[in-house]
């Protein structure tokens, strides 16, 4: 089949709903070119290989959805939407209820961010607006290598400095000035939620920094010397010239991090004490989607066990998605709203 | 898979053209529990210098992955430490699936309390325990148990796998025999519902976590509690003897049972009867299809066993691993008898 595409300015293959590869696409790319009508060959064969490439991204995606269903298409028939909120785990009973590990996957996630959040985006408008120039590049170049350092030697660190550190130390701290609430109560292993969410933390500041620091980088500096010619001090000048600017930017960062801490498997199974109970105290062990499938999967003998723990992996990809299309309508609202100058 | 086949056979002409060695190499594939990961890995290098025309490459993923992969029929033998349900042997898709046993291991119990050298332990404390009824170091059950240590008036904190694991199997199978409450609440498995405790990723997960946190007690593999130096408790038997683990009590555990050792040598050794048996112990299967489709592999395989169950026990004490008792070696090598071709004629093994 031949799409013959009307003549409109510069349309992209995705936007017009290409086809799958096999597809022969003719497209005009009218104001492109310096001759209307015939592209040229070079181009046509480019096009068509930035789209199967592009196509194929959205194909295995849609493969992974489709053997998630399917692979847990029993579970979802045995336990129905009660699954999602029945909070028995267990596996001699054949008893599955995914609730303790939804919440554990959000309040580890939620807990890391507002660590996170400060310290990454604070770390950004360092780098951006007050560092000198010569400490920039190497405190940068630390922070993204943060990044690089693989899950299981955060974990590790988690098991012999952290665990040991929040039980003798943050925990007690955290009693004795915020006993009054629920969450600082009861005793501390060092394993637990709030453990999980510190590595966590750790792990997603490189993300939030990274991208905000890019995202200060493009505010112009117009607006900087605006602010401080009105007689503005520097943190007026950041909070009104340069925070409202980045806001969209910086709220993608932030879900970037979120995404990358709802998926963290090996760090969080190491720290967070596995047991699929909802606790009120951060202190308290927990466990999370992932962390279950990683522990469980290997050893999964019955077929219904094997099912409940795909359809967990399909509960974690739809709670990350809707993550993500919240974070989309955040980033509309806040990117249409005014308040930002420069828009 | 032809050329895929075609590929394997000229991957390894070149091979053995590189290396001038006239013989064609036969690759067996086998997948399954981790437990014995190191044990079958000394013994596929030792037999390859035994029998350089067979090549065996394991995979350890767990047992759970060793009996789907052989039931369905995607390598040559399996490996669990745990034995096939009636359920899953008649899922598989080859027939009959032979357990052959092969190795030994234990399950102690490490726990961390400074200025206790030695624990001793009775059934009834260690159910309680995991079953959160026992929550002190100084309740009166583990005072009496130990008289004279100083034993700190301190919650016990249980530390159990968080993966699921053969390690828990035989774990969850001996506290389902000693204690009625644990059979009816929790029950046994690779992976239950734990009444208490924090969960551990592994062995070394476990251990770390034991280390880590004062007042904790938890359960490894013996094996890895020899190979770190971790103090473990001595348990008393059925018999009323406080046995620490060894690799030879281990063995005992076994001997006694070789008498009543069922056909299929599907059995559990935990709670052993023997006054020598340490009572938490169990032993590790290779799984064998009884009907081999492929006559060559096959007498490989039935090679390979049969060398095991001989020559490869003297290997295991070296690794930590308990082997196995004479008389259920000798009884295993005489079910190899069943492992026979399509046809039922026997294999040119021996």
């Amino acid at each position: 089949m031949t799409l013959h595409a009307a003549p409109v300015s510069a349309p992209t293959a995705l936007e017009r709903g290409a086809a799958a590869p096999g597809v022969t696409i003719r497209v005009d790319v009218g104001p492109l070119l310096p001759r209307r009508g015939r592209a040229n060959v070079g181009d046509t064969v480019f096009r068509a290989l930035t789209a199967a490439g592009a196509w194929s991204l959205v194909a295995v995606l849609l493969s992974i959805v489709a053997i998630l269903v399917w692979k847990s298409a029993d579970a979802v028939r045995t336990f129905g939407w009660g699954f999602l909120s029945e909070q028995t785990w267990d596996p001699v009973a054949n008893e599955y209820g995914a609730l303790p590990f939804i919440y554990g996957t959000l309040a580890s996630s939620l807990l890391a961010l507002l660590q996170a959040v400060p310290l990454g985006v604070g770390t950004a408008i360092f780098l951006s607006e007050m560092a000198p120039s010569w400490l920039r590049t190497p405190v940068a170049f630390l922070v993204e290598l943060l990044a690089a350092i693989p899950s299981v030697v955060y974990g590790l660190w988690g098991i012999f400095v952290l665990v040991p550190w929040v039980r003798s130390t943050v925990a007690p701290a955290l009693t004795h000035t915020l006993g009054f609430l629920p969450f600082f109560q009861g005793p501390s292993y060092g394993v637990g939620m709030l453990t999980a969410s510190m590595v966590l933390a750790v792990m997603i500041v490189p993300y939030i920094t990274s991208v905000a620091v890019e995202v200060f980088r493009t505010v112009p500096v117009a607006q900087r010397e605006g602010a401080l010619a009105l007689g503005a001090t520097r943190w007026e000048m950041i909070r009104m010239g340069v925070l409202p600017y980045g806001r969209a930017g910086v709220i993608g960062a932030i879900m970037l991090g979120l995404g990358r801490a709802l998926g963290e498997t090996m760090a969080v199974t190491m720290v967070i004490g596995n047991r699929p109970e909802i606790a009120v105290s951060f202190f308290a062990p927990g466990s999370t989607m992932a962390s279950v499938i990683a522990n469980e999967f290997a050893e999964a003998t019955s077929e219904l066990y094997v099912q409940v723990l795909v359809e967990i992996g399909l509960v974690l990809l739809v709670v990350t998605m809707l993550v993500n299309v919240l974070a989309r309508l955040l980033i509309w609202r806040v990117g249409d709203g005014g308040g930002g100058s420069g828009h | 898979m032809r050329p895929l086949v075609r590929l394997l056979a000229i991957t390894s002409a070149a091979l053995w053209l590189a290396t001038g060695s006239a013989q064609a190499q036969l690759q067996l594939n086998g997948a399954g529990a981790t437990f014995p990961y190191p044990m079958y890995s000394k013994w596929f290098s030792l037999y390859g210098a035994i029998d350089p025309t067979s090549r065996f490459n394991y995979q350890s993923i767990g047992s759970g992955g060793g009996i789907k992969q052989i039931s369905e029929q995607t390598v040559d033998f399996g490996a669990t430490d745990g034995p096939m349900s009636d359920e899953q042997l008649r899922a598989a898709k080859g027939g009959p699936v032979l357990h052959v046993p092969t190795v030994m291991g234990a399950v102690v119990l490490t726990y961390n309390v400074e200025g206790l050298p030695e624990l001793k332990l009775t059934p009834e404390i260690v159910a309680d325990v995991f079953l959160g009824r026992i929550v002190k170091w100084n309740d009166g059950a583990i005072a009496a148990a130990n008289p004279g240590a100083a034993l700190p008036a301190q919650d016990i904190v249980v530390v159990h796998r968080s993966d699921g694991s053969g390690t828990t199997y035989i774990f969850t199978d001996y506290l389902s025999k000693v204690s009625r409450a644990w059979l009816d609440t929790v029950g046994r498995g690779t992976a239950v519902r734990w009444p208490v405790g924090l969960g551990g990723k592994g062995n070394e997960g476990v251990t770390g976590l034991v280390k880590q946190t004062p007042f904790s007690l938890g359960y490894v593999e013996l094996v890895y509690a020899l190979s770190n130096q971790l103090p473990f408790a001595a348990v008393k038997n059925r018999a009323g003897q406080l046995v620490t683990p060894t690799l030879a009590s281990v063995t005992a555990a076994a001997a006694d049972t070789a008498v009543e050792m069922p056909n299929d040598f599907r059995m559990s050794i935990t709670d052993a009867s023997g006054a020598e048996a340490y009572p938490i112990a169990g032993m590790t299967w290779l799984l064998v299809y009884e009907k081999q489709a492929d006559a060559a592999k096959g007498a490989k395989l039935l090679a390979f066993l049969d060398w095991a169950l001989t020559e490869g026990q003297n290997a295991a004490a070296p690794l930590n691993y308990a082997p196995l008792p004479p008389a259920v070696a000798a009884k295993a090598r005489a079910a190899l008898a069943r492992i026979t071709m399509a046809d039922g004629r026997p294999l040119a093994g021996k």
